[in-house]
């Protein structure tokens, strides 16, 4: 059931009356990697249970093509799927997890055991492949997971924060393999992620999903230079985030912004109006340092080593806390001034409606609401 | 913990120990370290007294009785054992038993695979149907036979209904025979056979079947291939224990059987070599007997049971 187009229309999911998915639409096309990016209980995985086909929507529908696709059940859907746990039968050896796919097709006997040994050569699995998965390192099973999805030549492929189980080192490694398997099979692939390092790395197109709601779509550039709201600049590593107030003079490419003793000038996204209160965020690496007679003056409070180069923590007399990152090492107590460049301040909109941010301290990096995980 | 400030309790992990004990506190650490490295767990010697107890109350009977049926009031050490087998009143029994017990272990153990899959998800009114399902443990083989006798009798609900219906002329009779003694078995049973069989349903990892459903297998091929296999060791567990409660009927042999013919069971014969014609050595035989029957079909299920795939029921790490 290959496909085109694989168009998601107002998908909507919700567990005994709270929504734990809104409104998602989405069009994937084929051959693309999408990432869902989102933190933990965003409703990322409920996402991918919709499209497997393992949950009923509550509302909405999902398009191949023409074919209307949210009513046909999960085993006629034809897409691969790796479960965050892995899911492989502990009682079935590599190669039978591997071929169970192709058997429940009914496909003949030599073509069953000539994709079978394929797809364990794939994965470099030759010399495990009568072991049971028992006896598997954690990335040997995870490469027998996307084995046994991709061993079908699914029109879709899914996966749930496959790597979040490995250590770093093995992360690293398994996400250049679903890249080189992505590209080499021409995989269409949606991937679920609560790390956007690895969102970034891989995707063509990012999905940011916070409570359940869409927060931006877009490419990995799009997303790290242009964040839609403050959540998503939250997620993507814009550690400085600092509730002050839009100035009188805020023209259309540049906004000045006041407040705890700061006077910044930044760059607007989205509607801001002259006077509201506005959230302006900037990466720690998007930070220059000098001497305390130029910029924002500051007292150095932590300092941290992190290879090539240096974390710094500094607060300002009114207290606000700025994250930096530098080549040069300062000294803890050392007074220092900030440079902000105006392109790279961001100034959104502080949304009202948020209850958690109102009262956030300024400087404090923004805490997501943790809607707690599902498992 | 500082290790420097008492370097002589460096290998003391709790500090337990009392500080004005003679014997050097490396040396006692380093005997719990030796035993632990042989499995050896110091605090299982609290379960001598139990063992004990279980020794005294039960093996030296069960030593006694195996002594006594090779001691019969005339002949050799092993005439109860060739009385037993040359009299067919009395070697029916064991088929008797068997034609009771295992067919009975087997249905509840096949009613409860699919009662019990229905119901391994979430639903409400879970708790209250697995309670009507389970009380029959509490009501005991006696009151079970009593319903039994009510229900099914020759004058109960069930032949009424029949026969206002006009489905048959006649009473049917299933009590007082082979029937009623299977029904009541069945009863008495199930609720063992479900609750142990839910619980090894549950303990199978969900997103095995999710993940065989995505792989094309329609839900006969998921139980089949996925559930069953990792379901049967429990299974056969679940069999034995059925089947042992089974074969020790007594009661409901007497009370809705026919306890001088159809129904005979084993443990009938016991009691009337016992308490009836009052050869120990007899009963003591068939006590033997019984043990051996029992064991000889648990053996089987087990060895069965050793060829499947016994190992975790989860799909994988996390
Ligand atoms: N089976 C379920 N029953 C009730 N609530 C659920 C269920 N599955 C998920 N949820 C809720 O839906 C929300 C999203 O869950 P999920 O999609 O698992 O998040 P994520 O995968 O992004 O961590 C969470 O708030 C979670 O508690
Ligand atoms: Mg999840």
């Amino acid at each position: 059931m290959s496909f085109a187009q694989l168009r998601l229309d107002g998908v909507t999911r919700s567990f005994a009356g709270h929504d734990a998915l809104t409104d998602l639409n989405l069009t994937v096309r084929s051959g693309e990697f999408i990432a869902l990016l989102g933190p933990s209980g965003c409703g990322k995985s409920t996402a991918l249970n919709c499209l497997a086909g393992l949950l009923p929507l509550t509302r909405g529908s999902i398009w191949s093509d023409d074919t209307r696709l949210d009513t046909v059940q999960a085993e006629r859907r034809g897409f691969g799927m790796v479960f965050q746990n892995y899911a492989l039968f502990p009682h079935m050896s590599v190669r039978r997890n591997i071929a169970f796919g192709l058997q429940m097709r009914r496909l003949p006997r030599a073509e069953i055991r000539r994709r079978t040994e394929e797809a364990i050569r794939l994965v470099r699995l030759e010399e495990h492949a009568n072991k049971l998965p028992g006896q598997l390192s954690g990335g040997q099973q995870q490469r027998v997971a996307i084995a046994r999805a991709v061993v079908l030549e699914p029109a879709l492929v899914l996966m749930d924060e496959p790597l979040s189980n490995l250590d770093a080192k093995l992360r690293l490694e398994m996400r250049t393999e679903i890249r080189r398997l992505h590209q080499s099979l021409g995989l269409t692939t949606v991937y679920v992620t609560h790390d956007q390092e690895e969102a970034l790395s891989l995707a063509d197109r990012l999905v940011v999903l916070r409570e359940g709601r869409v927060q931006q779509i877009g490419t990995p550039e799009e997303l790290h230079t242009r964040p839609a709201n403050w959540h998503v600049a939250d997620f993507m590593g814009y550690r400085n985030l600092l509730r002050l107030r839009a100035d009188d003079r805020t023209g259309q490419d540049e906004v000045v912004v006041t407040g705890h003793g700061l006077r910044l000038v930044g760059t607007p996204v989205g509607p801001v109006r002259a006077g509201a209160e506005v959230i302006a965020g900037v990466r720690p690496e998007d930070l220059r340092i000098t001497g305390p007679e130029e910029g924002v003056p500051a007292v150095v409070e932590v300092v941290e080593y992190q290879g090539r180069e240096v974390a710094v923590e500094a607060r300002t007399a009114d207290g606000v806390q700025f994250n930096l990152r530098t080549q040069t090492r300062p000294t803890l107590g050392e007074r220092i001034g900030i440079v902000v460049d105006p392109v790279r301040l961001l100034v959104f909109p502080a949304d009202g409606t948020d209850a958690d941010g109102d009262d956030r301290p300024a400087g404090e990096p923004a805490e997501e609401p943790t809607t707690g995980d599902s498992r | 913990m500082s290790a420097t400030a008492t370097p002589s309790r460096t290998g003391d992990p709790t500090g337990d120990d009392p500080p004005g004990g003679r014997a050097p506190v490396g040396v006692r650490v380093a005997l719990r370290h030796r035993l632990a490295e042989r499995g050896v767990d110091r605090q299982l010697l609290l379960l001598v007294p139990a063992a004990l107890f279980v020794l005294v109350l039960f093996i030296y009977p069960f030593g006694y009785g195996v002594g006594l049926s090779f001691q019969p009031t005339e002949g050799g050490p092993f005439a109860t054992y060739q009385e037993f087998f040359t009299d067919a009143y009395l070697r029916d029994t064991i088929w008797t038993t068997l034609s009771l017990s295992l067919p009975a272990a087997l249905l509840n153990v096949a009613a409860s695979v699919p009662i019990a899959y229905r119901m391994r998800g979430r639903f409400r009114g879970k708790r209250l149907l697995t309670t009507v399902l389970v009380v029959p443990i509490t009501l005991g083989t006696v009151l079970t036979a009593q319903g039994l006798l009510n229900f099914l009798g020759p004058t109960g609900w069930f032949n009424r209904t029949l026969l206002a219906v006009g489905l048959t002329d006649d009473p049917i009779r299933l009590t007082n025979n082979y029937w009623g003694v299977f029904f009541s078995i069945v009863i008495t049973g199930f609720p063992f056979a479900f609750l142990l069989v839910l619980s090894y349903l549950s303990g199978i990892d969900p997103t095995l079947e999710r993940a065989a459903a995505t792989l094309g297998a329609n839900w006969w091929q998921r139980f089949r291939r996925i559930t069953l296999p990792l379901l049967a060791p429990g299974l056969a567990t679940t069999f034995c224990l059925t089947f042992v409660l089974a074969f020790s009927v007594f009661p409901s042999a007497v009370l809705v059987g026919d306890p001088a013919g159809t129904t005979r069971v084993i443990s009938i014969a016991a009691y009337d070599a016992a308490y009836v014609q009052y050869d120990y050595p007899m009963a003591a035989t068939i006590a033997v007997l019984m043990g051996l029957v029992e064991l000889l079909v648990i053996a089987a299920v087990l060895g069965w049971r050793a060829l499947l795939y016994t190992g975790s029921t989860a799909g994988g790490k996390g």
